[in-house]
């Protein structure tokens, strides 16, 4: 049980898919958190894609790992650049104040 | 090989509680430098499972672009954060609960899921033996994963583009340099040549 193998990494990857979820639970309010949580479950995505990479001795988990990073760093790139704006728009980033659209 | 088994957990660990504190504290910026810590901590455990360029790439994009790009908005807003922080309690049984509640879900699963060797057999693109990982990476993702490739450049191109008209703006009223219209003048419109007559004036 204490040598690590699959099992270790996949159990580490849904707790860290877990506290990425349970974030954005409990920040509710906090935009910047939410979007450092979503990062958080993006990560335990590419650990699952790493590990089975090496136990299944392929490489293709890699190479998604890749394609995973470069839309998380746009998503986190569009994400920030929508919260300067409406920071500038509203003087606040409360979640409870996006009701611009609202009819 | 204990060595080993002893590094994973360690790094687990870390990054385990380092995701709790990201969630968890109060000030955003602390929150930013723990998810710092998270993603190194993260590199380690790739640079263990033989992935090395996939660790280096952590390092770089996360901690060097993303995590550093968190950290220049959060100090950029002057954000009143005791105002926000206000339903953490609200919320957190529930979060409690649905995470608790996802958390045995996923390891029910995985107690159940085996890998075969049928499966392992079955891989498409087995890792050489020979070859270092960047170069066996380079040679499938430029082959075989080309146009997955150049999307996610589009992706990338895109989502520049998007942060940059997003931000960019014009504000009035400001006095800047117009380098055209200087450059532009001639000196008819400069300067102008008056006879003055004496005892007269302008």
């Amino acid at each position: 049980m204490l040598e690590v193998g699959l099992i270790h990494y996949l159990i580490l990857a849904a707790c860290l898919f877990v506290i990425g979820v349970s974030g954005i639970f409990i920040n509710r309010k906090n935009i910047i958190v939410i979007l450092m949580s979503i990062e958080l479950m993006l990560l335990a995505v590419n650990i699952n894609f790493v590990a089975f990479s090496y136990y299944l001795n392929d490489l293709v988990g890699q190479i998604f790992t890749i394609f995973i990073l470069t839309v998380a760093a746009a998503e986190a790139a569009i994400g920030l650049a929508i919260l300067v704006i409406y920071y500038r728009n509203r003087g606040s980033i409360s979640v409870e104040d996006v009701n611009m659209m609202k009819g | 090989m204990l060595i080993a088994n002893l590094l994973f957990y360690v790094l687990s660990f870390v990054l385990v509680v380092s995701a709790l504190v990201v969630i968890s504290v109060k000030n955003p910026v602390h929150s930013v430098l723990f998810l710092i810590l998270a993603f190194f901590n993260s590199a380690g455990l790739f640079l263990m499972l033989g992935a090395e360029f996939i660790s280096m790439l952590m390092v770089i994009v996360y901690v060097g672009a993303v995590a550093v790009l968190f950290l220049f908005v959060v100090m950029m807003l002057d954000v009143d954060f005791e105002a926000i922080n206000r339903g953490f309690v609200k919320y957190l049984p529930l979060g409690l609960i649905v995470s608790a509640l996802m958390l045995a879900e996923l390891i029910m699963v995985l107690k159940v899921s085996v890998l075969t060797p049928s499966e392992k057999a079955n891989s498409s693109a087995i890792i050489p033996k020979d070859l270092g990982n960047t170069q066996a990476i380079g040679e499938i993702l430029y082959t075989d994963y080309i146009y997955p490739f150049q999307i996610s450049g589009m992706i990338l191109l895109v989502a520049m583009i998007g942060a940059i008209v997003l931000t960019l703006r014009t504000r009035p009223g400001v006095r800047k340099q117009n380098i055209s219209k200087q450059v532009s003048r001639t000196r008819k419109d400069g300067v102008e040549l008056v006879k003055v007559q004496s005892k007269k004036g302008v």
